[in-house]
Parts: C-alpha cells; sequence; structure tokens
C-alpha cells in the first residue's frame, strides 16, 4: 500500500523502480500525454496506467490535470530541487573530506617549515 | 590589488563546489592553503591519503590502501565493515599538476577520474573532474555517496579534536 509518511526520496526511488515508469518518464520528458497516450504507448490498460501515474504524482515525479474528460501527466517541478539535493549530498561528502585534507595540508606545510629551519640553522 | 595577507595559520575554510557539467560530467573544486606539492603528496602518499579519503562521517573506515601511483600503477582501497573496495589504474601522473585514473571496481566502463593541481600565490586550485559513461552511472554514483555519507557530523568534530 501506499505509504504517506514515506519521505520524499523513498518514494522517488520507489516511483522509480518500475521500468515502466522510468519509461513514462521519459516519456514525459519529450512531451506531455494522456493517461490514454501512456497507455498505448506502454500496451497497457488504461488501470494499469492510472496505477503507475499515481505512484509518479505520489513521488511528485509528475503532475496531472484533467482538462474535459482528458487527463494530462506531465513532468512534477521537483526534479529539479532532487538534482539540486542531489548535488548538495555529493557536496557535503566532499567538503568532508577536504577539511580532513585540509588538516593533513597544515601539517604538512608546518613540517616543511620546520625542516627548513632546521636546514637553516 | 589587494593587500598581500601573512598566511600564517589562518584556518579559514575554502568552499566546495559541486557542478554537473554534462549529463555524464561532474567537477568538484576546492582551493588549498598550501602549495600543489603538499596538496599532490597528500593524494599519492598512501599514508597520507588514507587520513583524509574516509572521513569519519561515512561510517566507514579504511582497512587498506594500497597506491602504485605511476603511468599503467594500480591503486586499491578496501573499507571496513562491509569489505568494499575501489580499485583501479592511473593513467596519467604529471607531479604537483595532474592525476588520471580508471575506476574499474563497477567493471568495464566505469568513470575516469581526472584531478589536476594548480597553484596560484602558495594556494592550490583542485579541480577534480569525473567522467561516467552514461547519465545513469553519474545518477548512480552520486546516490551511493549519498548512502554512503551518514549525517553524524557530530563525528566529524570529534576526530578534529582528536587531531587538533
Amino acid at each position: 500500500m501506499v505509504q504517506y509518511a514515506t519521505p520524499r526520496l523513498d518514494a522517488s526511488f520507489a516511483a522509480l523502480s518500475d521500468a515502466t515508469r522510468r519509461g513514462v518518464l521519459e516519456r514525459l520528458g519529450r512531451a506531455d500525454a494522456s493517461i490514454t497516450d501512456l497507455a498505448e504507448t506502454f500496451h497497457m490498460t488504461l488501470t494499469g496506467m492510472r496505477k503507475h501515474v499515481g505512484v509518479l504524482e505520489q513521488a511528485e515525479l509528475v503532475t496531472t490535470e484533467k482538462v474535459g474528460r482528458v487527463r494530462t501527466c506531465k513532468l512534477g517541478l521537483r526534479r529539479l530541487d532532487e538534482e539540486a539535493a542531489w548535488i548538495e549530498r555529493y557536496r557535503q561528502l566532499w567538503d568532508a573530506r577536504f577539511d580532513e585534507l585540509d588538516k593533513v595540508v597544515e601539517e604538512l606545510k608546518r613540517k616543511e617549515k620546520v625542516d627548513g629551519r632546521k636546514k637553516r640553522e | 590589488m589587494d593587500a598581500r595577507r601573512e598566511s600564517e595559520p589562518t584556518p579559514m575554510k575554502n568552499r566546495t563546489t559541486v557542478e554537473r557539467k554534462s549529463e555524464r560530467e561532474l567537477v568538484v573544486t576546492r582551493t588549498f592553503n598550501g602549495p600543489a606539492r603538499i596538496v599532490f603528496e597528500a593524494w599519492t602518499k598512501p599514508e597520507l591519503f588514507r587520513r583524509w579519503w574516509v572521513p569519519k562521517s561515512m561510517g566507514m573506515s579504511l582497512l587498506s590502501c594500497e597506491m602504485d601511483v605511476r603511468v599503467g600503477g594500480k591503486y586499491r582501497l578496501e573499507f571496513e565493515p562491509d569489505a568494499m573496495a575501489f580499485f583501479g589504474t592511473y593513467l596519467e601522473v604529471t607531479p604537483h599538476s595532474r592525476l588520471v585514473w580508471t575506476n574499474e571496481e563497477g567493471g568495464e566502463g566505469g568513470p575516469v577520474t581526472t584531478v589536476t593541481f594548480e597553484e596560484k600565490g602558495g594556494k592550490t586550485l583542485l579541480v577534480m573532474h569525473e567522467l561516467h559513461s552514461s547519465k545513469e552511472a553519474l545518477d548512480a554514483a552520486g546516490t551511493g555517496a549519498a548512502d554512503a555519507m551518514v549525517e553524524t557530523f557530530a563525528q566529524l568534530d570529534e576526530l578534529l579534536l582528536t587531531l587538533g
């Protein structure tokens, strides 16, 4: 069952764990499409496709809008958000590494200075 | 021009930037308050490298670190507790300015990492460039890094104290 308490990232990964749903995102990356279009493209029933789109909506990867009798799907706005978060996590890893590297550099500099002094003496 | 400042113990923290240059490329930059030869040394001597590559906040530690830093030479890093290993081959080694290596733990077509060291006024601008075989490979690499990064910066502070 869908759990509404699931953190966003979990929802994203769950949504992306299915090949059809990844295909739907790719398809929507090219152009918006109706559920009917998507069902046809992926050789599925309307009900099946509605479920997939529902999962993508839940993960905020897709938004849908009903105009008349047609429900149109488009990529969700939070893709940019996710990208920023992805970069930030990566940055934190490197930042932590480089903070440590700073200390190694400082130590080597001190050492060079001391060695240099010794040589001059 | 601004007045030259004494670069005595000014442990000022420089900014780490990360940018996806393209779907397959990731670039990390950082300036270090020291000459290129020193920063290069810290990337190429295993006993120094192992002191910073795996910060405590990653929740892992290095079991072993072997680095044969010359063109065609191999490196191998092994972690505990989960016995994960990173390994590859150095493709280019230009003292104090450039390192290029492959990352072979994921099989063929792994990313290629290029690190350049550019010295200016006693400081070193480090640029690390990763070229992945596909967008998906780069996406997955970022996720892995995120998983490895346990959010316990308290541990990092603790380490700073013990080393300070």
